[in-house]
């Protein structure tokens, strides 16, 4: 008798369900390369930039405002994206905003999961009072949009930093006020599953063998209530860049010493009337593509991974 | 139910004193307001007899006291910036962002049901894939994108419209109107487009699913059976029972159009009370800050307590296990 060959784990997971649809769905394969392909890019700026934007040394002021892949009527320098008014040079500004983008919205979205996981998790497995006051606390946030909540966290922020620390201080506010606009989302999934779990009998097991509260919380309960978290983390991550991209637009976000992407776009916004277009278009079209596709592969994820969600 | 709505009440009021709390918090730990209105000159009794006078040097819970019950009266002190009553500023303000969100709101209303109803009637139809398509992008596209693609479509290209400020305005004594002269109506135009495109792509979508939903209903089949002619069943029949959904995410949206004026007022330059909020972030002017928190912490509660209580006037159903609960 022969036994088929144990197939490699690498094998298995191409058979799976789980990428068998993500074989099948272009706009799952699209958006999760063009994805990949800017966050990678953002991570490899200092590589792939041709010019250091942020080096003063490199910069020469003759060469701005020049048009996108055109030589430079005075210095003869030619830029892929074309240069902003100080002579940078358009397309490494974006490469390194985007850095600043990313790294905004992924701090911000593990820190709303990490609370919202935490709060959900004590909700679900406390109940009572604690619950009441957690869920009431996130019913009420929930009332108002989280562009909102985030805006007056960083007003409410910036009002307590000391006028010295503001500038770099900035960014950290960023990511409080964007995480603590968007932690009720988890919050309510994982106690959601909580309450479910708890009921279940491992761990009741748990219980009866004596485990501390906290050890069947994370090591029980938190591993079984995981996969729609990710969902939500994948659509948070788009939704914190727009946020981030809104703030910075408004002024009350990134400095300009550490423009992201939104902080370009308000740049860009004031050559709109006298014709230097690409300062504004491409890192819109950056914005546009990045939230897009993180867009795209949260809903692909969340029809993928759990139906019940929809 | 009498029960509930104290019970709502109460809840509310608590919510607002607690951003309260922080609007107070701001004041009171945000820099030394002695500092700001003495001198270098200044002498300890000097400094004494100021905090007594303004009362800084109450404890803690009877400023807060007296903070609260002067906000209620709409008094929020002078702006660091301007140097003017806060309150007389908002007021200034106010009748741009009102009459914005109020074309917005009627354009996503209007346009939001209109094609919602259009939609889930011509199920297949080309033009409703068409506008559900377009739908999706207006939804994924950043509010200030929408804004900036707009002036530089009809504004820098087309050369058609004005892309910021409020255009001439009419003064009628304590509010001026932009609705009374042309440019005024002209300046509104892209602003109120930008804000209200959300809010409509929203509403369409919803009308649309609600619509399909009871469309699918035994009665409607009854009522079509019964030769009941086509826009009756659609509109009299079918819409009416939408709306119970439909009204809770218009009331809410409500208050997003506020929220998001934030954003169309920076990108048109437009002279209202978001344009203000920001500015005052930027130069942290805590006076004006925390003003605007509590109005709109107001107007939010205000929003979502009679986003609540209309359930029970519309839906006859709540009412009843109401009166069971």
């Amino acid at each position: 008798m022969s036994m088929a060959p144990e197939p490699s784990r690498l094998a298995k997971m191409w058979d799976s369900d789980f990428a068998w649809q993500f074989r099948t769905s272009p706009v799952a394969i699209i958006s999760a390369a063009v994805t990949l392909i800017l966050v990678l890019s953002a991570v490899f700026a200092p590589l792939i930039a041709p010019y250091n934007p942020f080096d003063p040394g490199s910069l020469n002021l003759m060469n701005g405002f020049t048009p996108p892949s055109t030589p430079n009527q005075f210095t003869q320098d030619q830029f892929l994206l074309g240069t902003d008014d100080q002579g940078r040079d358009v397309f490494s500004t974006i490469l390194y905003g985007m850095r600043i983008s990313l790294f905004v919205g992924f701090s911000a979205v593990a820190f709303a999961m990490v609370l919202g996981i935490t709060l959900g998790l004590v909700a679900g497995y406390v109940g009572g009072w604690t619950e009441t006051f957690i869920m009431r606390i996130a019913d009420v946030q929930l009332t108002f949009p989280s562009i909102l909540v985030a805006m007056l966290i960083t007003g409410v922020a910036k009002g307590f930093t000391p006028v010295e620390y503001r500038d770099s201080m900035a960014i950290i506010v960023l990511i409080v006020a964007i995480g603590l606009s968007d932690w009720v989302q988890f919050a309510r999934v994982v106690r959601g599953s909580t309450l479910v779990e708890k009921n279940k009998e491992y761990v009741q097991a748990a219980k009866l063998i004596g485990r501390k509260p906290y050890f069947i919380m994370l090591k029980h309960i938190l591993p079984n209530v995981l996969s729609p978290v990710l969902v939500i983390a994948t659509i948070s991550l788009a939704l914190a860049i727009i946020a981030e991209a809104t703030l910075s637009f408004l002024g009350v976000g990134a400095p300009p010493t550490q423009p992201s992407l939104g902080t370009l776009i308000r740049i860009g916004q004031g050559y709109l009337y006298s014709g230097e277009w690409w300062i504004l278009l491409f890192p819109s079209i950056t914005l546009l593509a990045l939230a897009l596709a993180v867009n795209l592969l949260g809903d692909w994820l969340r029809d993928a991974l759990n139906p019940k969600l929809r | 139910m009498l029960a509930y709505i104290i019970r709502r009440v109460f809840q509310s009021l608590l919510v607002l004193l607690v951003v309260g709390l922080v609007a107070f918090s701001m004041f009171r730990f945000v820099g030394d307001p002695i500092d700001n209105m003495l001198g270098q000159e200044r002498t300890q009794e000097d400094i004494d007899r100021l905090r007594a006078t303004l009362g800084l040097d109450q404890p803690f819970p009877v400023q807060y006291a007296k903070f609260i019950v002067s906000a209620a009266q709409g008094n929020f002190g002078v702006s660091y910036r301007q140097g003017r009553p806060v309150a007389t500023i908002i007021a200034e303000r106010a009748p741009a962002t009102l009459e914005l969100a109020f074309v917005s709101g009627t354009l996503a209303l209007v346009f939001g049901i209109g094609l919602g109803v259009f939609t889930a009637i011509r199920r297949n139809g080309i033009a409703s894939n068409v506008i559900m398509s377009t739908s999706l992008i207006g939804v994924s596209l950043p509010t200030f994108l929408i804004g900036i693609l707009l002036i530089y479509l009809f504004g820098v290209t087309l050369k058609w419209l004005p892309t910021f400020g409020r255009g001439d305005v009419v003064d009628l004594g304590w509010w001026s109107t932009g609705f009374l002269t042309a440019s005024g109506l002209k300046a509104l135009i892209l602003p109120s487009i930008t804000l209200g495109l959300y809010q409509m792509t929203l509403i369409m979508r919803l009308v649309r699913s609600e619509m399909l939903e009871v469309l699918r209903q035994d009665y409607i089949r009854f009522a079509r059976a019964r030769g009941l002619r086509e826009r009756s069943v659609n509109f009299r029949h079918a819409l009416k029972n939408t709306m119970v959904p439909v009204i809770t995410v218009v009331g809410l949206q409500l208050g997003a159009i506020i929220a998001f004026a934030i954003i169309t007022e920076t990108v048109f330059q437009w002279p209202g009370v978001g344009l203000l909020f920001i500015n005052a972030i930027q130069f942290v002017d805590i006076p004006v800050m925390a003003a605007y928190l509590m109005l709109i912490s107001v107007m939010f509660v205000g929003i979502n307590l009679i986003v609540d209580l209309l359930y029970f006037a519309i839906d006859p159903r709540l009412r009843i296990d109401g009166r069971h609960a």
